[in-house]
């Protein structure tokens, strides 16, 4: 008995002494980030894919920092070259075919016969898109999924499809910020 | 002196940790892709080894020995390692920032290699003084670096390489691991 209390104060000073040292270095090695890299890192999507060929989203916001190209972000696709466009002060370019392609929008669809009403998908999903209630059987609301996937995993029947979903013209919706409507090119000329 | 000689070239050479003792394939397999991240993965892991192994055998001789809990070394080690990693990382990066951009991103990536908490083991089962437990986590890092830096360019001239289809990306680096580790094995017999 002694000797398993010896043993348990023992690990457990070494780790409070440990936990202390670490502690202090963490305040005494403190370093002042670059806060580019900080707001890069917030607007890439924190993935940690490694498709840019970095490894992780934070190198690559310190790469950005030093000046690499800001079109390598797959799983952020057009709207994150759009944002760190703004925010770098450079132009934006299309998706860098190199680093792999921007994923085709999908939404959950829950094959209904199949669903036993478990609601663990409704806790799961993010934006509140799936609809119903206890041992009663649930279903998506297309327009709010934003084919996040964290639905599919919690399923215990396996009864959620990631469907792609493509174009069509009643869910087509004109992007005005993609594509400028009611500007005028101007030419400057020199007089 | 020739035994802390012939303990350096042991660890190094003949009971190469990667390629004879199969610990830290992790990193072997998965860092070998450039060769560039390859010396940056082996120079943290050098600074690393040497280090956890150090400590391990401090706290295995002053901590657990005395006080015969020699049961928990494991859970020790882990801490111990743990904190290493942690601790360096930090001091790098205060004290350094370029060698920090080099290391820094697999500073954390060794607390999960196995090879460090190998060598933290093996020098309580080989009984190493403190002197020896050096040696041997530095001769284990340097054969480590050593057989990653070699790994790595061969897998960058793989990657040029004409391989039939079947073999290509993970297949054909396993089966130049495989031919790595069968020539290493030549090496068994240069110390008694």
């Amino acid at each position: 008995m002694t000797l398993t209390i010896i043993a348990i104060l023992v690990v457990a000073i070494i780790a409070l002494i440990f936990g202390a040292l670490l502690g202090y270095a963490s305040i005494r090695f403190k370093v002042e980030s670059d806060p580019l890299v900080e707001q890069i890192d917030s607007i890439l999507p924190q993935t940690q894919c490694g498709q840019c060929g970095y490894p992780g989203c934070r190198p690559y916001a310190e790469a950005i920092a030093n000046g690499d190209e800001i079109n390598k972000c797959p799983p952020g696709g057009e709207a994150t070259i759009k944002d760190l466009s703004e925010l770098m002060g450079v132009e934006a370019k299309p998706l860098d075919a190199a680093h792999g392609v921007e994923d085709i929008k999908k939404v959950a669809f829950i094959r209904e016969d199949e669903c036993i009403g478990c609601t663990k998908c409704i806790q799961a999903c993010p934006v509140d898109a799936i609809l119903g209630a206890a041992k009663q059987m649930h279903t998506v609301i297309i327009d709010e999924c934003t084919g996040c996937d964290l639905c599919v995993d919690p399923c215990p029947v396996d009864c959620i499809d990631m469907i792609p979903l493509h174009d069509t013209s009643a869910q087509w919706q004109w992007d005005f910020k993609q594509v400028s409507v009611g500007e005028i090119p101007v030419k400057q000329l020199s007089s | 002196m020739t035994e802390i000689f012939l303990l350096l070239l042991g660890t190094v050479l003949v009971n190469n940790f990667v390629l004879v003792q199969f610990l830290g394939l992790c990193p072997f397999m998965g860092v070998s892709g450039k060769l560039e991240t390859a010396m940056g993965m082996s120079m943290a892991t050098t600074f690393v080894l040497t280090i956890a192994s150090m400590s391990s055998y401090l706290v295995e001789t002053y901590v657990l020995l005395p006080l015969g809990i020699e049961y928990l070394r494991t859970l020790s080690f882990i801490l111990v390692i743990a904190v290493v990693v942690q601790f360096t990382e930090m001091v790098v990066r205060k004290t350094s920032p370029s060698l920090y951009r080099l290391l820094g991103i697999f500073l954390p990536l060794i607390t999960t290699n196995c090879a460090v908490l190998g060598v933290a083991l093996l020098n309580t089962t080989k009984q190493h003084n403190f002197l020896e437990s050096i040696i041997y986590g530095f001769g284990a890092a340097v054969g480590f670096s050593f057989v990653l830096i070699l790994f790595s360019a061969m897998r960058e001239r793989l990657t040029a390489a004409d391989v039939p289809a079947p073999f290509k990306g993970a297949s054909i680096a396993m089966i130049t691991a495989g031919l790595m580790s069968l020539a290493f094995m030549g090496f068994t017999g240069l110390i008694k």
